[in-house]
């Protein structure tokens, strides 16, 4: 069997410096040869892996015969956002982790197939569906991220009125404001958000629910709210030092380079300090995303500090990979004790203690440990709190009924209801900073419990 | 969705008042609550405390000073001009209930969003002393709308061209020494005008509230630029704020805050004056 096509990348000498897109795509020979390794199985467990429920191997099938229009119309009877599912899922973990090509040769690569039949369809028109019948009935979307978009997608090619409400100025969620432009390019999410409207979704930005309307007021216009509200809320280590000058949470970081383009700096007036020694506290794909944008904002030096080993970081390996080649430092099993900052209130360094593992704790992760006497010092004038994010309290805090846990996630059932009536929710809001493509797993969810409610009002 | 504005006009030399159409802010905006605004598309997204707001016009009063590149690009934009974002209302309405008598202190363009709580408290039925100052009498702003809701009114400027020459903090301190009884005091201006007044208040225990003018980007709660210390508790002034109990507030943290991109700020505010008057350079 033959091994997997090489997915062409920019250089990492050459990408550090740049916010162009790393991956550049399959040709079309190479999507070819890569689909035509797929062994259609009769028993696809691939599917299974799909939280999006794509029907992959139809669609493999299509690219294997050069029919690439085919192709996407086959993801996308399914999944709007082909595009972006295509770069920022981990299908490691999903349905590649169950292609039967995995023990021989790699398993077939289904991510940059349907990344490149995305690619393929925005050089053409994209074909809109058919508008269905109009049932009359009316949705509010709160929140217009993955879950968001994909709840949209899904409740207006039923014949519902989806109208979806933005706090920010641009859609997408953390598809705009969290993940870098060399990741996931912005045209992509607003090629994709144009699909959504094209479906006959109404998008309204510049609306914060919880302060222009209430849920409660959504509720007296729309028969069902769905909220895909996010988790925004950024968590900080609680250490002394952290509101010195100099010190970001993840998501000001990300937030001021994606969404206000503060790279473009003095073009966009949003201002940033690019650091020389950028220290980012934390392990996963955000940490790897800051990093790797304070490198092509010019840093000299950029450190990750993780209290626990390389194993155990929760980053897609393919992130910790691009981000080692591009000469990201790692200082694992260490964390911080304290920031240290000078006279006028900006940041010196990041004071750290060495961290040993012991047994498993509750999340199945070794418990990291500190290591008494190794309190050391990392030079910093940027730094850069990763460490994680919990749901925004403004929906929860404003909507009567709706129950949180102590976590501040919203409670909601598997198919999405929440405990107020005619209210759903799903994606980060209720699970926890998790992955894109569950948020959209959770959108479909709901977005089928939401028909079903509505059929029966 | 682009924001008119309606009306603008200069209101003493470098503040400029803005009535912006935006019927479903204006709807729900109270005292104390405050906008964040984009001007255009490569802008930044600033907030500006709400002046005033007409739920039957549908509008929203902002009043700003000139002082760096997005007030002096929004000081250029004329009547029926669009703003391309316009976010609010933002952050938690002032607390107003008949407490007695409250002192209201407004400096520069603070006075803006001090008329809204003027107004406001009067109403609720309490006796509002207002004490408005500037550096100058040319610089003094809305003495007649203060007054029109005021028991009393003073005016302090720091060069003595108009009413007590001095600071505000004068005019507290008299007042609080007089034994005149205070049950609130509200203070919003410069950072270093609401520390003083917190200065004064403490020693007679007055409940004293400031509105802290941190830097922002999204204004929900989500990035936490806008971190301030109170009461020895890190709180995001977008969301816990923007009003706080000014004997808790670590004023000396705010201000160097608030300097975090002043260089970048003039570096931006003069690409901007060479785009708009040549460049020598």
């Amino acid at each position: 069997m033959l091994d997997r096509q090489k997915m062409p990348e920019q250089d990492p000498k050459v990408r550090r410096s740049n916010f162009n897109e790393v991956a550049l795509g399959f040709t079309d020979d190479q999507a070819i040869e890569e689909a035509k390794r797929c062994l259609q199985c009769k028993k696809p467990k691939c599917i299974e892996g799909c939280p999006v429920e794509v029907r992959i191997p139809d669609f493999v099938k299509y690219v294997s015969i050069g029919d690439f229009d085919s192709a996407i119309k086959e993801i996308k009877s399914v999944n709007a956002l082909p595009a972006i599912c295509g770069r920022v899922c981990p299908q490691e973990s999903q349905c590649e982790a169950l292609c039967i090509l995995g023990k021989k040769g790699g398993p077939v690569s289904i991510g940059r197939l349907e990344r490149f039949v995305s690619d393929y369809e925005s050089k053409l028109e994209a074909e809109i569906p058919k508008k269905p019948e109009p049932t009359g009935k009316k949705v509010a979307i709160v929140g217009s991220g993955p879950a968001g978009l994909t709840a949209a997608a899904d409740l207006a090619r039923v014949g519902h009125s989806v109208t979806i409400f933005e706090a920010l100025h641009a859609a997408g969620g953390v598809l705009t404001y969290g993940i870098p432009e060399f990741r996931l390019p912005k045209d992509i999410v607003r090629a994709e958000v144009e699909y959504v409207k094209k479906l006959g979704v109404t998008l309204l930005l510049d609306s914060v629910i919880g302060k222009i309307d209430t849920v409660d007021e959504l509720l007296s216009d729309f028969d069902a709210v769905f909220l895909g509200t996010g988790a925004g809320l950024p968590m900080f280590l609680n250490i002394d030092g952290e509101n010195l000058n100099g010190v970001y949470s993840a998501n000001e970081f990300l937030t001021r380079v994606n969404l206000m383009k503060s790279y473009k700096f003095p073009d966009y007036d949003t201002p940033i300090k690019k650091g020389k020694h950028v220290v980012v506290v934390g392990g996963g794909n955000v940490a790897m995303d800051s990093a790797r944008c304070a490198l092509r904002l010019g840093a000299t030096e950029v450190t990750i500090v993780y209290r626990r080993g390389e194993e155990e970081m929760p980053a897609r390996a393919e992130e910790i990979e691009h981000a080692k080649e591009e000469g990201i430092k790692f200082r694992l099993l260490t964390n911080p004790v304290r920031l240290n900052g000078d006279a006028k209130n900006w940041v010196t360094d990041i004071e750290c203690i060495n961290m040993y593992l012991c047994e498993p704790d509750e999340s199945g992760r070794c418990k990291p440990m500190p290591l008494a006497g190794s309190e050391h010092k990392i030079e910093a004038d940027v730094v850069i709190i990763a460490i994680g994010t919990s749901p925004n309290p403004l929906v929860p805090r404003t909507t009567k009924g709706l129950e949180i846990s102590k976590h501040g996630t919203i409670i909601a059932k598997e198919n999405g209801a929440t405990t107020k009536e005619g209210v759903f929710a799903g994606g980060d809001a209720v699970t926890g900073a998790a992955t894109v493509i569950s948020a959209m797993g959770a959108g479909k969810i709901a977005a089928r419990a939401i028909d079903e409610y509505l059929k029966g009002k | 969705m682009p924001f008119k504005i309606l009306k603008k006009q200069e209101l003493v030399p470098t503040i400029h008042l803005m009535d912006i159409s935006a019927p479903r802010i204006a709807r729900k905006a109270q005292p104390g609550q405050f906008v964040i605004l984009r001007i255009d598309e490569t802008g930044e997204r600033i907030p500006l405390t709400i002046a005033d707001f007409d739920r039957k016009k549908g509008t929203i009063t902002m009043i700003f000073q000139a002082m760096g590149k997005t007030t002096t690009q929004l000081s250029t934009l004329k009547e029926g001009n669009d703003l391309l974002d316009f976010i609010g209302p933002l952050g938690n309405p002032a607390h107003i209930e008949n407490e007695g008598t409250v002192i209201l202190v407004g400096g520069g363009v603070g006075v803006a969003p001090v008329f809204p709580q003027a107004r406001a408290f009067k109403e609720a039925g309490n006796k509002v002393i207002s004490i408005i100052g500037a550096r100058s009498a040319n610089l003094l702003l809305w003495e007649d709308k203060m007054r029109e809701f005021s028991d009393e009114l003073y005016i302090t400027t720091d060069d003595g061209s108009k009413g007590h020459h001095g600071f505000v903090t004068d005019i507290v301190k008299k007042i609080l020494e007089s034994g005149t009884s205070v049950d609130r005091v509200i203070a919003i201006g410069p950072p270093v005008m609401m520390r003083a007044v917190a200065g004064v208040t403490k020693p007679f225990n007055v409940k004293t509230i400031v509105s802290l003018n941190s830097i922002m980007v999204d204004g929900t709660g989500m990035c936490g630029a806008c971190r301030v210390l109170v009461g020895n508790e890190t709180k995001f002034a977008c969301v816990d704020g923007p009003e706080f109990d000014a004997h808790l507030v670590d004023f000396t943290l705010l201000m160097n805050r608030l300097a975090i991109y002043q260089p970048e700020e003039k570096i931006a505010f003069e690409k901007y004056k060479c785009e708009r008057e040549g460049c020598k350079c």
